[in-house]
């Protein structure tokens, strides 16, 4: 029963969201049952809905896990976006820098860029607010622009290939051999590329386990560990946690760190699974889809889990829309997200009028 | 030094400043009364696209400016109440607003116009390239005089700073945050509409570029006072108007201008050049006592 009502009102959201869609379809001009049926079709297909689904929701579990563990820190971490772009210049860096090393070293080594890069993004804030009292939030958007604009010079002045017009570094992990330029030393496999069944074609890769395995240590972390505990004292009362012994400021900076670490391995995703480089403005805005996808998950790992395959399959299906629909374009995803957020935000909204209707006991508020 | 300081420097440091002024005053008015406004960059890009499309249909820039007023007030009124009525957390709901506006526009501009995110070009004669200039800077000692002077901004402050102090004092304190969160919408949407009837001839995708925020931290580093906001509006349109004039020319990538508001701000709300502080009531919403 617990666990039904946990899932009443991201549910109540979600259908909420889909209703205003259709309403702005209806009012553009076009059928919003045919463009839903185009959107879930496209993005349940097999082998390349499926495909595209899990591989759009793995950034979304990385950022949607970020936003979690902040926030049961009581911080709101807006700067996952510029915690992955660190992060994803980062790991490329090192993939072209240490190009020559063996893959069973590059690789780790790549990996465990990504999360200390992150991390280290992710800790700025934090001791801004332990040392100084400063708001993480205009902070974490503040270096968000500070991220991109990073990583922007050194791609344009450092890491790009002469006369290339577009803002992207060098390949990864290319090296000369006798056989000419070969890169494939630094790429982590795609699923295609492990079972004959799965088209190479597709870029789901093995990050979307890694994904998961993310899921399952943020959940021990959080419930199972000391740290975890602390952290969520700090999160629950922060005077209750400081007279109870607990290091307030340490928790702030640990939440945060762990927070930029998840975030950032959204680079091993996008710079090692996809693209073997840096791009820049790779992002579709994945940090703020992690807000999304962690107050639709209620701040739980396994709800952020079933949130990110939901606005994975979502960004998927955006793109048909986008294609096969005469008025409606891609963005209709934007909006059904955006609905969604404020509708989870505003829940006092439902529980208002389910408990007027005496469908819900009324909650003091 | 001295042709840095050029009249087409000076020029280009107002026009690049008057955007990222009127949305910080409309910021303003929301955050002295309590309410974070984070949404700042989602209001401008309502109101640019408002004023393109209806300046493009009507040809006229004063019904596509006044459509843009009503734009802004309409979205921030969503905000306000999501956060006054329902309690919403405020940075929560303003993300959802920026990231509606990203898409709104979009979409209804592949409706409208069948484009990707772009309204159809204005001709030059239907555009108001000075008149939000001269809103944004009449509106400075307005403001000053408005929060010091008038009984209104005593009211809104002290819903910002304290209001339960307020309420048993007998304001209404949901009612004060309403007119100052509309207010901040209407600004916004000014701001906006300058970039798209002003500035510029069509709106184009994601035309703010991240002003709105920009405009926050304008107010941060103005310490949310109208005169200090104003100073650094014209701070950050001035590094602007150099990043634009030095491009290619001179050795500094523009990349370290661009990033000159955020650095100061993040400095400054630590508190190393003069504290920055909220008001009190800052993101906290008020439940009246039963």
């Amino acid at each position: 029963m617990k666990h039904l009502r946990e899932l009443l009102f991201p549910l109540i959201a979600v259908s909420a969201a889909f209703l205003v869609g259709g309403v702005i379809v209806l009012l553009i001009g076009d059928d919003p049952i045919e463009t839903y049926r185009l959107l879930i079709g496209s993005a349940l297909s097999w082998p390349d809905g499926i495909g595209y689904t899990l591989f759009y929701a793995t950034p979304l579990i990385f950022t949607g896990l970020a936003v979690t563990v902040a926030f049961r820190c009581g911080l709101l971490n807006i700067g996952a976006e510029g915690q992955l772009y660190v992060a994803a210049f980062a790991t490329a860096w090192v993939g072209i820098t240490f190009a020559q090393l063996p893959a069973w070293v590059l690789i780790p080594l790549a990996c465990l860029t990504a999360v200390m890069s992150g991390a280290a993004w992710g800790a700025l804030p934090g001791v801004l607010k332990a040392r100084f009292g400063s708001h993480e939030v205009i902070n974490t958007i503040m270096l968000n622009f500070v991220a991109v604009a990073l990583a922007s010079y050194f791609t344009q002045y450092h890491y790009k290939n002469e006369g290339d017009a577009i803002m992207q570094t060098k390949m990864i992990g290319l090296i000369d051999t006798a056989q000419g330029l070969r890169g494939e030393n630094a790429h982590v496999p795609r699923i295609g590329q492990l079972v004959g069944w799965f088209p190479e074609r597709i870029p789901l890769n093995i990050s979307f386990f890694l994904a998961l395995l993310a899921c399952a240590l943020v959940y021990v972390f959080l419930w199972r560990t000391k740290w975890g505990y602390e952290i969520r004292a700090t999160g629950a009362n922060l005077t209750a946690a400081e007279y109870g012994g607990i290091s307030t400021r340490k928790q702030i900076v640990l939440a945060m760190s762990v927070s930029g670490a998840l975030a950032g391995m959204v680079a091993i995703n996008e710079v090692l699974g996809y693209r073997y480089r840096y791009y820049d403005g790779f992002s579709v805005g994945y940090g703020f889809t992690g807000i999304a996808v962690a107050l639709l998950g209620r701040n739980h790992p396994v709800g952020v889990l079933l949130a990110a395959l939901l606005f994975g399959a979502l960004i998927r299906g955006g793109l048909f829309v986008d294609i096969f629909t005469d008025r409606v374009s891609k963005d209709l995803v934007l909006v059904l997200q955006a609905v969604v957020i404020l509708f989870v935000a505003a829940e006092a909204l439902f529980r208002d009028s389910l408990g007027r209707f005496g469908l819900l006991k009324r909650s003091k508020v | 030094m001295t042709e840095i300081f050029t009249l087409s420097i000076v020029l280009s440091t107002i026009r690049l400043a008057t955007p990222l002024l009127l949305a910080a005053l409309g910021g303003l008015y929301s955050e002295r009364a309590g309410v974070i406004n984070i949404a700042l960059e989602g209001l401008m890009l309502a109101g640019a696209f408002t004023a393109a499309a209806v300046t493009y249909y009507t040809q006229s820039p004063w019904v596509g400016l006044l459509a843009a007023v009503v734009a802004g007030a309409t979205v921030a009124g969503v905000h306000a109440v999501a956060c006054i009525q329902f309690k919403a957390d405020q940075v929560v709901s303003g993300t959802a607003i920026n990231i509606l506006f990203l898409g709104v526009p979009a979409l209804l501009s592949g409706a409208l116009f069948s484009s990707t995110g772009a309204t159809p070009q204005i001709p030059k004669e239907n555009l108001i390239p000075w008149t939000p200039i001269v809103i944004a800077v009449a509106l400075v000692p307005l403001t000053w005089y408005v929060l010091n002077r008038t009984p209104f901004g005593l009211r809104l402050r002290a819903v910002g700073e304290n209001p339960e102090a307020a309420d048993a004092a007998g304001v209404g304190v949901a009612r004060i945050r309403y007119a100052a969160v509309l207010l901040s919408g209407a600004l916004a949407a000014i701001g906006g509409a300058y970039l798209s009837i002003g500035q510029a001839s069509l709106f184009t995708r994601n035309m703010t570029a991240g002003r709105g925020f920009i405009a926050l931290a304008a107010l941060i580093f103005g310490k949310w006072r109208p005169v200090q906001t104003m100073l650094a509006c014209l701070l950050f349109g001035f590094a602007e108007a150099m990043s634009i004039q030095m491009q290619g020319v001179a050795k500094i990538p523009v990349q370290f201008i661009q990033i000159i508001p955020y650095v100061l701000t993040i400095v400054v709300l630590a508190g190393f050049i003069g504290a920055s502080r909220a008001p009190r009531a800052l993101g906290l919403p008020y439940q009246k006592e039963r």
